[in-house]
């Protein structure tokens, strides 16, 4: 298809977004990254029964300890689309990387590039 | 097992606000099964601190160690040898955990990372519920299994009271009645008139009114 989205998405597979981890996403922020998203199965749709749904309630634990920290929870997203979705692929993609530079770098760079 | 859950990271913050090293704790007993306080939530706070602290612009440096459990001293000497290189130390035990360290490092601070909440079960994954109130004289043989001193608001060894309402409990209709249900219980079983029987008042010198409590087992002292 040969559709293009922003250099700065790097991908992580899983075999499943059950596999993500509440600390994977906590370890992105930590590390730097300005913003970080599960693209997952459609709901409903899950090889695995629910493992998109475990990631949901796992990026909205995280939303909520940005929250109290103090950072924007709208840095970490989860998005539901399916395998032979590429064009959407790309659209979410495009959407999280114009919310992040919308929202600037994240403090906890900011705060630290010196 | 005892369930606990995590403090607020505001106050968890606030706690450790001063210092630039700390070591936080977990423990692999109880708090790990109901998920608050075992090595996983110990990687869990450290990340969420340290992403606050560099928010802050005042990085926080944490390491972290899961103990087999912080109520047996044995385990609590496993850090002898590292305590003193800390500012602070956290405790992701239940309450018992933080006084067995301090008690052990009088010298070190420690800091309590958890609410210790109730002894209690995994009513379904991620709902734990109150089964038992520690009051030190098991009663619950009387009442079907069921123990009123944990389950009943009132604590009432002859409920129902008139604040029970078609099954539920008066403080809120989330809550079920106990009482209700002990007496459903000794219906279905044909043995309401147990609950007619005579006992003397419960002793309460066992539960915490008879001031702080040990437990002597002559044959292990060593």
């Amino acid at each position: 298809m040969r559709i293009s989205y922003p250099t700065s998405v790097k991908i992580i597979q899983v075999p499943c977004t059950g596999r993500v981890d509440i600390l994977h996403l906590l370890k992105a922020i930590e590390d730097g990254a300005d913003g970080v998203y599960v693209a997952g199965c459609l709901e409903g749709e899950c090889h695995f029964t629910d493992g998109n749904l475990k990631a949901k309630r796992k990026v909205q634990y995280v939303k909520k300890t940005l929250e109290e920290i103090g950072i924007e929870p709208g840095r970490v997203e989860m998005f539901n689309l399916s395998a032979g979705e590429g064009p959407r692929f790309a659209e979410i993609a495009i959407e999280m990387f114009e919310r992040i530079k919308e929202l600037g770098p994240s403090q906890v760079n900011i705060k630290n590039a010196a | 097992m005892i369930v606990a859950d995590r403090k607020p990271l505001k106050e968890l913050l606030e706690m450790v606000k001063d210092f630039n090293k700390i070591l936080i704790i977990g423990c692999k007993g109880c708090v790990t099964v109901c998920n608050a306080g075992g090595s996983k939530e110990v990687g869990v706070l450290a990340s969420a601190l340290k992403i606050a602290r560099k928010k802050e612009g005042h990085p926080l440096k944490v390491d972290e160690k899961t103990l087999e459990r912080q109520c047996d001293p044995e385990y609590v000497d496993q850090i002898k040898d590292t305590v003193d290189g800390y500012d602070a130390i956290i405790s992701m035990a239940c309450g018992v955990g933080p006084q067995f360290l301090s008690e052990r490092y009088p010298d070190s601070r420690f800091f309590p990372a958890l609410n210790t909440t109730f002894f209690g079960g995994a009513v379904q994954h991620g709902i734990w519920e109150e089964r038992c109130a520690g009051c030190g004289t098991c009663v619950i043989h009387y009442f079907e299994g069921v123990c009123p001193i944990a389950r009943c608001s009132k604590s009432l060894q002859n409920g129902p009271c008139g604040g029970s309402n078609e099954g539920k409990c008066e403080i809120s209709k989330e809550v079920d009645c106990i009482w209700d249900i002990i007496v459903r219980k000794k219906m279905e079983h044909d043995r309401l008139d147990e609950l007619l029987e005579f006992r003397p008042p419960k002793s309460w010198t066992t539960a915490r009114d008879g001031g702080p409590r040990q437990s002597i087992r002559e044959e292990l002292v060593i």
